[in-house]
């Protein structure tokens, strides 16, 4: 009883906050955002904060981390700091362009909007809103479903900035965008953004997105990401989530797929206190194609939860979902995965795979997969392993002089390569396969700068 | 080099080796047959130090060292090496990686500095090359997809990479055609040297025409029953293993 008091209790203060701001929150936006924003507080009010008499959020408790005093602000709040102390050196081999949000808002170290050579545009979500205001509506919240999840609806009655992401048709190519989510306060806070990325027909986009905590504080960040993927694109997006483990995360993903187009979205979690992704993905169109993939390594007390629906909505498009946790400790997660193949959706290939790797006793995991299959003409599968290291494998390896505590390294690491390998930029496969070895290694938690970019400051 | 002494050995309360003793010296290439269910692998495996296993009595030296105080690493560093019987595949390591840590942690145990990746990929090149292996096979992971050939030619590659004292080969002949045996066994030979020993554990004489052992010790319900040279092969071959129990019993 307590917790729905304190439900309702929370649902009310997230409610009053809105409407106390509403009128600033109205001056200082764009019509796009502000067009929807009544509607979306209407929803959230009815759905509040998901708790676990929600079916989708059974396995983690959302409640929670809202209610440790956190600050909340609508405006940007001043905070300085040289980026380049930060992130001065590059990935080697990688031509990336820079884009800092700092608390959710966008940071000026480059210019708030910018057409780069070759059309690509890339910047603030506010300024895109101001500028692009016809295009960004043909988009804006036509993706992220307000009316299901609380959580999105609270992200959209209050979406002020984020990144914004543009390939025009036939553009876009090798330089990758590198999207660096900074968290910085001298407070405790909590953070939404909104982001958008549109990749026209024949376009391509390399996305890849870091999530850093720089202080020492307690931070939620509840962020929405709209991704649109129009006829033949391709996207390459990886999610590194690298927050200190007082701070917790929710983010949600939409990617819709038009034909022929295809995705891999890919989220590698190391650290981070509860963290919980959701990834809606929706194949509109003929022949697309999707790959949902996550890698979590997780210990002491992080909590882990992955949310997937794959919604085949047309004809010969093809899905795999593939998700590999290492839990050690206390560590806990959770998976469940959604396909559902409409009537029309014939000759429908999907696939998804939850496989977890306890290294305690204490270590748990529930994985839930759900299929939904209307069309008749389809190939479906899915499984689920939970299991330890291979008892043999450690032997075989220290039988060659391994240590045991380096034969299980080698084996975890070897569990995430899979994953790691569908990491198609090289540069960034060899950085990021690094950072997970040195998470094994439990060498990365003395880090507090971006690992992308430096590791000089570490 | 090798001094086992009265060795006893139970698994869940089982015990499997009731006694064994056994002497290998320098350069010697010791054979040990036996029927299943002897104990042979399991003498393998006691001494790599599979801890699916306890010891409940005896002693074994390694070049003056108790041997059963070493954990499973440490007696490789030392320089035992199991030829397995079962080789593990190991999705996702690769067999480079894999002999390069291993090089690397015997030699900082022998206060040798690591090997560099010249050098390192030079000595596989080598070593791939003395044992007649394919190049391919050294890029993929350790043993996964390998055939049951394939598998036994690998654990001689890695013999020849890690250059042990003593190489303990557990029916390194089982599931070999005549063919993938005379490649085993002579990358086997190659790697004798008056410096180093062998303990060649095999169910058929076969294996012992190609690989010529000093010593062929009988195995027989945990026990060595019976030890002679070479010739007691060819007479376990001709009589079969019931001559060995049915003497035993008288």
């Amino acid at each position: 009883m307590e917790a729905v008091s304190e439900k309702i209790t929370l649902d009310n203060q997230l409610t009053d906050w809105y409407f106390t701001n509403r009128d600033q929150l109205m001056s200082s936006s764009n019509s796009v955002f502000n067009s929807v924003r009544p509607a979306a507080m209407e929803s959230f009010r009815k759905l509040g904060i998901p708790d676990s008499s929600f079916e989708n959020y059974k396995s983690t408790n959302i409640p929670k981390v809202f209610l440790s005093p956190l600050h909340k602000y609508i405006e940007q709040r001043k905070i300085l700091f040289a980026v380049e102390d930060l992130f001065h050196c590059d990935i080697p081999e990688l031509d990336t362009e820079l884009v800092l949000l700092v608390n959710g808002w966008f940071y000026e170290n480059r210019p708030r909007l910018q057409v780069l050579p070759g059309g690509m545009i890339i910047g603030s979500m506010a300024e895109a809103a101001k500028e692009y205001p016809d295009l960004i509506k043909q988009h804006y919240s036509k993706y992220a479903d307000y009316e299901k999840d609380g959580l999105v609806a609270l992200n959209t009655a209050f979406a002020q900035d984020g990144t914004f992401i543009y390939v025009p048709k036939g553009a876009g190519g090798d330089r990758a965008v590198q999207i660096v989510n900074v968290l910085l306060s001298p407070e405790d806070l909590f953070v939404q953004h909104r982001n958008l990325v549109i990749v026209e027909d024949n376009a391509t986009a390399r996305v890849v997105v870091c999530d850093h905590s720089l202080s020492a504080r307690h931070f939620l960040t509840n962020s929405v990401t709209e991704i649109y993927l129009g006829p033949n694109s391709h996207l390459d997006y990886v999610k590194l989530q690298n927050e200190n483990d007082n701070s917790n995360q929710i983010a949600t993903s939409f990617v819709h797929q038009e034909r022929g187009s295809d995705a891999v979205f890919n989220t590698i979690t190391l650290h981070g206190g509860l963290i919980r992704n959701n990834v809606y993905t929706r194949l509109n169109g003929e022949g697309a194609s999707n790959q949902t993939l996550g890698l979590s390594l997780v210990d002491e007390t992080q909590h882990i939860d992955s949310y997937t629906f794959v919604d085949h909505a047309a004809p010969n498009c093809n899905s795999h979902q593939n998700f590999k946790y290492i839990l050690d400790d206390q560590a806990t997660a959770a998976f469940t995965g959604r396909i559902l193949v409409r009537q029309n959706a014939q000759k429908t290939i999907a696939y998804q795979a939850n496989n977890n790797i306890l290294m305690t006793s204490e270590a748990r995991v529930n994985t839930k997969p759900q299929l939904e299959i209307y069309a008749d003409d389809v190939k479906c599968s899915h499984g689920a392993t939970v299991g330890q290291l291979d008892p043999n494998a450690i032997f075989y390896l220290q039988s060659r002089g391994i240590s045991k505590r380096e034969a299980r390294l080698l084996l975890m690491y070897a569990f995430g390569h899979e994953i790691l390998n569908k990491i198609s930029v090289e540069p960034l496969r060899v950085r990021l396969s690094d950072l997970v070895d040195k998470r094994l290694r439990g060498e990365l938690s003395r880090c507090n700068s971006c690992p992308l970019h430096c590791q000089e400051t570490c | 080099m090798l001094s086992i002494r009265n060795l006893k050995a139970a698994i869940n309360g089982r015990e499997i080796l009731k006694g064994i003793n056994l002497e290998v010296k320098e350069g010697e290439v010791h054979a040990i047959m036996g029927p299943n269910g002897s104990g042979k692998s399991t003498l393998a495996s006691v001494l790599a130090g599979r801890d699916l296993f306890t010891v409940t009595g005896g002693e074994v030296l390694f070049e003056g060292k108790n041997l059963l105080d070493l954990s499973p690493e440490v007696r490789a560093r030392a320089g035992i090496f199991l030829g397995f019987q079962y080789p593990v595949e190991i999705p996702g390591v690769s067999m480079t990686n894999f002999m390069r840590t291993a090089i690397n942690e015997q030699r900082k145990y022998r206060g040798l500095p690591e090997m560099n990746a010249t050098e390192f990929l030079k000595l596989m090149r080598d070593k791939k090359a003395l044992m007649e292996i394919d190049s391919a096979l050294a890029s993929r992971s350790v043993n996964e997809g390998f055939s049951g050939g394939e598998k036994k030619k690998n654990e001689i590659f890695q013999m020849a990479m890690l250059e042990p004292r003593l190489a303990i080969l557990d029916e390194t002949d089982s599931g070999l055609d005549i063919d993938a045996l005379k490649t085993v066994a002579t990358g086997v030979n190659r790697l004798r040297r008056p410096d180093n020993a062998m303990i060649v554990i095999t169910h058929y004489q076969r294996l012992l025409d190609y690989i010529v052992p000093d010593f062929v010790h009988v195995l027989s319900g945990g026990r060595i029953v019976k030890s002679g040279d070479k010739t007691l092969a060819y007479e376990l071959e001709e009589k079969g293993y019931d001559w060995i129990k049915e003497e035993n019993e008288e």
